[in-house]
């Protein structure tokens, strides 16, 4: 019993652990300015939405969750058809020298974004697509490749061998086999490697805020990074927009975290 | 199967191969000629000039200083990461009602922006109206004292990242066979024994990927500390990743940047083979 009681009680502070933070910023978004800087009490004393609405009146806020919103989706379609490709190529096609090629590309996830940030802004500002959803998409996709390649090919490689050569024998090209069979049967697995490269797109800063410079491109990392102030740091605002891009992501979480779990951990356990 | 023309999957890895190359191998390149040039953006002055930049970051105090911050960081982050995140795996691994809300409660911080939390963890850190001094109680400045700072965006860094580590330990749990738990109860083993004995030797390849991961992560920390600190103060949480950022984009010297963006590579590659071969030891 005592035991059991103990169990409960270390759950509840782990649980406090990882929400409080996320709980407090959700207090302070509901704080009019002069409660701010009082400190008890705790709870808002007339809780108001005025941050909230600040937000979206005075800055280009909603342009932000759009560049975001376009950037994360571009980049989980773009990524998801290059890699389910790839995927199908590497876990039913004949590739000579297949282990290594597939080794090359997943020790790319390794390679830190500092490394290839100074060379990618020179040919994005020589390409003349500094500024633009582009740069952001092209890059998201090439770094977002060796996971979502990673996953797939997991869950292609358990697709039996017998019905991809039923087909072959049928007379199916590789490419209708991949599209009308393989396809369907992966869904699953394209299904969490596109929640978890969108959340990667949607939570990148080092490219976003190096390619970027207005907010016709800005992501929602960069605008809640150079979050403006006139003469001090409108905190209560700052609360609102974190808020504000995070509900997204609480929702992916609660609802899909089964795929997420699966999508962390396809690689690092069987490999 | 035959080898006709049709089975082979050149095609189909095409796309692939082509992106990663121009987009990350390429610039890998690219970025070591950069490293061998003085080159200033803004004159569009470039001039080779060899290992110059690198004679002159052996000499340089403030990347030495980023180095021994980064190098801190990573091992005071990654290790309380792994024992934090072993408490919880070893906590959440039983049943229990409601265990799958439970779990994504515990991945909420690991799918916010990281700049989210650095936002917020400054608010809380904030020394005149943060909710830490008012539940401690005391009035510490924590984000501009040299010798908290780095500790705060280390805490910071734990509590976004430990879900991680939580959900890969968790899936190296589920893998131990209960029978193996079972057999050791009955000769009486003792829960410590049989963690040591048993949970941790099965642990061990996990733990390793966990390792390899959030060190490499951990040594590249950039949006994190960036946007908590930006560095400060005085430079005591510059880490490799910022010092390189500034280099290039705050005083745009391309070619000394590079440089750093080179030695950051080689670290991190360096890194990687070492955690690569415990592990094929490990195999064995």
């Amino acid at each position: 019993m005592i035991k059991k009681a103990w169990f409960y009680i270390s759950l509840i502070l782990v649980v406090g652990y990882c929400l409080s933070p996320l709980l407090w910023q959700f207090i302070t978004s509901l704080k009019p300015d002069p409660e701010l800087t009082r400190l008890p009490p705790v709870l808002p004393q007339t809780p108001a939405i005025s941050h909230y609405t600040a937000i979206f009146k005075g800055h280009p806020f909603l342009r932000i969750i759009l560049n975001s919103a376009f950037v994360a989706t571009s980049t989980t379609i773009f990524s998801i058809i290059v890699g389910s490709l790839a995927a199908f190529g590497f876990a039913k096609l004949r590739i000579s020298y297949k282990a290594v090629i597939l080794g090359i590309i997943l020790s790319v996830s390794m390679f830190p974004p500092i490394a290839t940030v100074s060379p990618l802004y020179i040919i994005i500002r020589a390409l003349g697509m500094r500024d633009t959803w582009w740069a952001l998409i092209i890059t998201y996709t090439t770094f977002s490749l060796p996971l979502s390649i990673w996953i797939l090919t997991n869950f292609f490689r358990e697709i039996p061998d017998e019905i991809f050569l039923a087909a072959k024998v049928d007379g199916a090209s590789s490419f209708s086999i991949f599209y009308r069979i393989m396809l369907p049967l992966a869904a699953p697995g394209i299904f969490t490697a596109a929640i978890l490269v969108f959340i990667f797109s949607w939570n990148e800063f080092l490219f976003a805020l190096t390619f970027t410079s207005t907010e016709a491109s800005r992501t929602i990392p960069v605008g809640i990074a150079l979050f403006p102030g006139l003469h001090e740091v409108p905190w209560g605002d700052i609360a609102a927009a974190t808020i504000v891009v995070t509900i997204p992501l609480i929702l992916l979480v609660l609802v899909f975290q089964r795929r997420i779990i699966e999508g962390i951990t396809a690689g690092a356990v069987k490999g | 199967m035959t080898s006709r023309e049709s089975d082979r999957g050149y095609r189909f890895v095409a796309p692939a191969i082509v992106l990663l190359s121009f987009i990350t191998v390429y610039p890998v390149l690219y970025v070591f000629y950069l490293s061998l040039h003085r080159r200033l953006l803004i004159f569009d002055l470039s001039r080779f000039v060899g290992f110059e930049n690198y004679l002159f970051l052996l000499r340089d105090d403030r990347f030495w200083n980023a180095l021994k911050n980064t190098v801190y960081f990573t091992l005071s982050s990654v290790t309380l990461e792994l024992l934090a995140g072993l408490s919880i795996a070893l906590l959440l691994n039983r049943q229990f009602r409601m265990k799958g809300l439970i779990r994504a409660i515990v991945l909420i911080p690991w799918a916010i922006p990281t700049v989210v939390s650095a936002r917020m963890w400054e608010w809380i850190y904030n020394t005149d109206f943060g909710i830490l001094n008012y539940i401690t109680g005391i009035k510490v400045n924590w984000l501009g004292s040299p010798v908290w700072a780095m500790n705060a965006a280390v805490f910071m860094d734990v509590w976004k990242t430990t879900p991680f580590v939580v959900i890969l330990l968790i899936a190296g749990l589920q893998i131990i066979p209960k029978e193996i738990y079972q057999a050791a109860r009955i000769d009486g083993a003792g829960n410590f024994a049989i963690f040591r004995k048993i949970t941790l030797p099965f642990l061990k390849p996990v733990i390793l990927v966990v390792l390899i991961f959030r060190t490499l992560d951990a040594f590249r920390v950039f949006d994190a500390i960036y946007v908590l600190t930006g560095g400060g103060p005085a430079n005591t949480t510059e880490t490799l990743s910022i010092y390189t950022y500034k280099i290039l984009f705050q005083t745009l010297q391309f070619g000394y940047g590079s440089t750093l963006s080179v030695v950051v590579f080689m670290f991190t590659g360096c890194i990687s083979i070492f955690y690569i071969k415990a592990m094929s030891r490990g195999v064995r």
